[in-house]
């Protein structure tokens, strides 16, 4: 039993470091701790930025332009990267698509695609949800009818993040309306320019343009953008929503989301006293801390069962489940410490808060607490994966 | 990064566990349970000769293990089959004397099974670990004690007894605790022997003018305190992996409930509101875990703040997680849940009662945070 890296796991972090501590942006470290958007111009940078390295796609084998890393060195530059505040790699390309081609596609699509999503010239949405598929996934009605060698699309997507970026979408549609729930879907590659294809954005409740529908009306699709077998997405998709489970803890969000949370509690003057002095308000800042630190010991422990090969089991459900709720807690706390400035509603202005009041009028932390409210719901809601959890341990 | 234990930790744990599969079978624990020293001095006697209390011990002390991975293994298995056995006081006995100095002989007894109890808690004092007013004071070359002491588990089975007592200052004052070493049957003594919720027999101690040889005091006044309080890091990492042992057990066999139980024609696990309860004990157990782990860890880095911080995250973590495991289990079980036969019902009064040791979620949450800002402090400054 050992909980230290390595001295050559360490050297690796040192490096990470030093890369982010070059080439991340002040301005864009400081958006992503205050939950502000970025601008596609901002997500695109980085991914440039990353794409130099030869780091953006950390999972993808070194053939198709990975870093060659081992799991445990992914899990490094992931927790790095949250610490440091820089963006999430936007995950639709390089982290969900990316490793179903390199499994299902076809060596044309794998060429043709693969680099696109390394050098920015796609931007990838999803198309899963659907007004009346959520949770329940396999019910996706969106239709596709082979017409020669194209699909014919009719229907509608939703919940797609940032598709007002993305010039391309895959989407689960139903090839086999007769087959069972999971057994007519196909896994079909949509380009976002045809006709046809329509986009609305989706206000959510913290004003933000995160979220769009995307409706179909009869979109023709070359057949060669079916990617594997017809009949056989559900397959893909549930290998593509299994395929990550290291970052799905969260550890380093919310180590940073803690950290900030200590800076406002510390500014934050009740009585004359810092609110971290609050007994109570302490006692709620401890158990979450409590909880994080387990967490993070927790999300190790799975890091190293998947370095040692071992099959996901239900722990990648479990630290979903926890780690969303420890964000929460977090995201709530910075909310509750901000007491009445909370509820200020303000354009974002950018730039350092410098005073503590300040932080108050640019804190943000009423609209980051309500957008975090997405973190148990997506992914699979918390309660899909209690199901999970369950299945797998009482199998029933 | 290992999550491994080596191979001398796994063998430690699958020959105590073994041992314990065949020698002490739940009705075995339970008739331990029941006699009148709350255990079974025979088994203890078996238990001390295969080593089991030598491998709470490091070899500068006659044992052969002793560290914080040690105990997790060992306090596991503990836990796992219930064990009432007095391991923790022995454990917590042996760290202060060896915090102390200078009792080799002593601690070499204690390895090879000499009974032992920590008559330290005091009525009126709740969980305030560093409140003593049983008072010690020289006469001629000799000790006076006198005062009380209560919940002092094992103690009436115990052949020595570690008092604690004051010499000077005032009651909370860490300095002028002093450590005597006390035969069971000094006289003055008065023990009020009853049995324990949980398993296991405590006291009740009078120390009525009870006249000690010079040789008995094992800790100063100026080193008794800091010597209780290694003997307290060792207990409270030993309950916590005690803990997670009973919770693991605790679980599989309400998973195995849900698993047979038949209720409206189908096994009850097939309820989505049972199953939720159930996924909502497993991530919980998990952390558990990985709060002991992260204790045992912080255990071998020595006495320091962050050492003790880390113990009562764990304390905490245990605390909350072993009452929700037990109300959870019970409540899965329904009525069978609340009965005796059950040895569920058993596990359930363990992880409960191990939180109302050596200080409760509370005590530890405020612990961890008045540790947070010393050593907020300490990095500032």
């Amino acid at each position: 039993m050992d909980l230290r890296f390595t001295p050559e796991q360490e050297m690796f972090r040192e490096e990470v470091r030093a890369f982010l501590r070059e080439h991340l942006s002040p301005v864009v470290a400081d958006k992503v701790r205050l939950g502000r958007e970025l601008t596609k111009q901002e997500h695109e940078e980085w991914h440039a930025i990353l794409h130099r390295k030869g780091w953006l796609a950390p999972h993808w084998p070194v053939e198709f332009g990975g870093p060659g890393w081992s799991v445990i060195e992914a899990a490094i530059f992931d927790h790095e990267r949250a610490l440091a505040r820089a963006p999430l790699t936007i995950p639709f390309g390089i982290s969900m698509l990316g490793p179903v081609l390199i499994k299902y596609g076809s060596e044309q699509q794998k060429r043709h695609w693969l680099p696109r999503m390394l050098d920015g010239s796609d931007w990838w949405c999803q198309g899963y949800s659907e007004p009346g598929a959520g949770s329940d996934l396999a019910s996706v009605r969106t239709r596709a009818v082979r017409d020669g060698d194209h699909f014919i699309v009719n229907g509608q997507k939703t919940w797609t993040t940032l598709g007002q970026h993305a010039n391309m979408i895959f989407c689960l549609v139903r090839t086999d309306p007769s087959a069972k729930a999971q057994q007519g879907i196909s896994f079909l590659l949509v380009d976002m320019a045809s006709p046809g294809v329509e986009l609305r954005p989706i206000r959510l409740l913290d004003g933000s343009h995160e979220v769009n529908e995307v409706f179909f009306t009869d979109v023709r699709v070359p057949a060669e953008n079916l990617v594997g077998e017809e009949s056989q997405g559900w397959t893909y998709a549930k290998y593509l929503l299994t395929y990550e489970r290291t970052g799905i803890a969260g550890v380093g969000e919310s180590l940073a989301a803690f950290s900030w949370l200590q800076t406002v509690v510390a500014r934050q003057i009740e009585n004359g006293r810092p609110l971290a002095e609050d007994p109570l308000f302490a006692a709620r800042m401890a158990r979450v801390e409590i909880d994080l630190d387990n967490m993070q010991t927790t999300n190790l422990r799975v890091i190293a069962a998947a370095a040692s090969g071992s099959a996901p089991g239900a722990e990648s459900s479990m630290i979903k489940v926890r780690g969303t709720e420890i964000r929460q807690e977090i995201t709530s706390l910075i909310r509750r410490a901000l007491g009445p400035a909370a509820r200020p509603f303000l354009a974002d202005t950018g730039g350092e808060p410098a005073s503590g009041a300040d932080i108050c009028h640019a804190s943000h932390a009423a609209a980051e607490y309500f957008n975090m409210r997405k973190m148990s719901i997506f992914g699979g809601s918390n309660e899909i994966q209690r199901n999970i959890i369950s299945k797998t341990i009482v199998g029933l | 990064m290992d999550f491994q234990h080596n191979g001398d930790r796994q063998l430690l744990r699958e020959t105590l566990g073994r041992f314990l599969s065949d020698r002490y079978r739940f009705d075995i624990r339970q008739k331990a349970a029941e006699n009148d020293l709350g255990f079974d001095p025979e088994i203890w006697r078996e238990l001390a000769e295969l080593g089991f209390v030598g491998a709470m011990f490091d070899s500068r002390v006659g044992g052969f293990a002793g560290g914080g991975f040690d105990l997790l293994v060992i306090f596991e298995q503990l836990g796992r089959s219930l064990v009432i056995e007095p391991f923790l006081p022995t454990l917590m006995v042996g760290r202060a004397l060896e915090a102390a100095g200078g009792q080799a002989e002593l601690v070499g007894a204690i390895v090879g099974g000499k009974r032992v109890a920590l008559a330290h808690d005091e009525p009126g004092g709740r969980y305030a670990f560093g409140r003593v007013t049983t008072t010690a004071r020289a006469e001629g070359d000799r000790w006076i004690l006198s005062g009380a002491k209560c919940c002092v588990a094992q103690a009436a089975g115990a052949d020595l007894l570690l008092i604690s007592a004051r010499t000077r200052g005032m009651p909370d004052a860490p300095d002028g605790i002093a450590l005597f070493l006390v035969e069971h049957d000094a006289s003055g003594m008065a023990l009020q022997d009853y049995p324990n919720i949980d398993g296991g027999n405590s006291a009740d101690i009078r120390l009525t003018d009870v006249s000690l040889p010079p040789e008995a005091l094992v800790a100063s006044p100026h080193d008794g305190f800091g010597a209780l309080k290694e003997a307290r890091a060792a207990g409270l990492l030993a309950l916590s992996a005690e803990a997670v042992g009973a919770m693991d057990v605790a679980r599989d066999m309400t998973v195995e409930y849900l698993r047979t139980r038949v209720q409206f024609g189908v096994p009850i696990g097939s309820f989505q509101a049972l199953q939720h309860r159930m996924a909502t004990m497993l991530i919980e157990i998990e952390q558990a875990r990985s709060a002991v782990i992260n204790a045992a860890a912080a255990f071998d880095e020595g006495p320091s703040h962050a050492r003790d911080r880390a113990l009562s995250a764990a304390k905490y973590t245990i605390g909350r997680v072993g009452c929700l495991v037990a109300e959870e289990s019970i409540q899965m079980h329904g009525g069978i849940g609340m009965t005796w036969e059950l040895p569920l019902s058993h596990y359930a009064k363990r992880l409960v009662m191990i939180g109302h040791m050596l200080g409760d979620e509370d005590v530890h949450l405020q612990e961890y945070i008045n540790f947070s800002r010393r050593i907020a402090m300490s990095n500032v400054g």
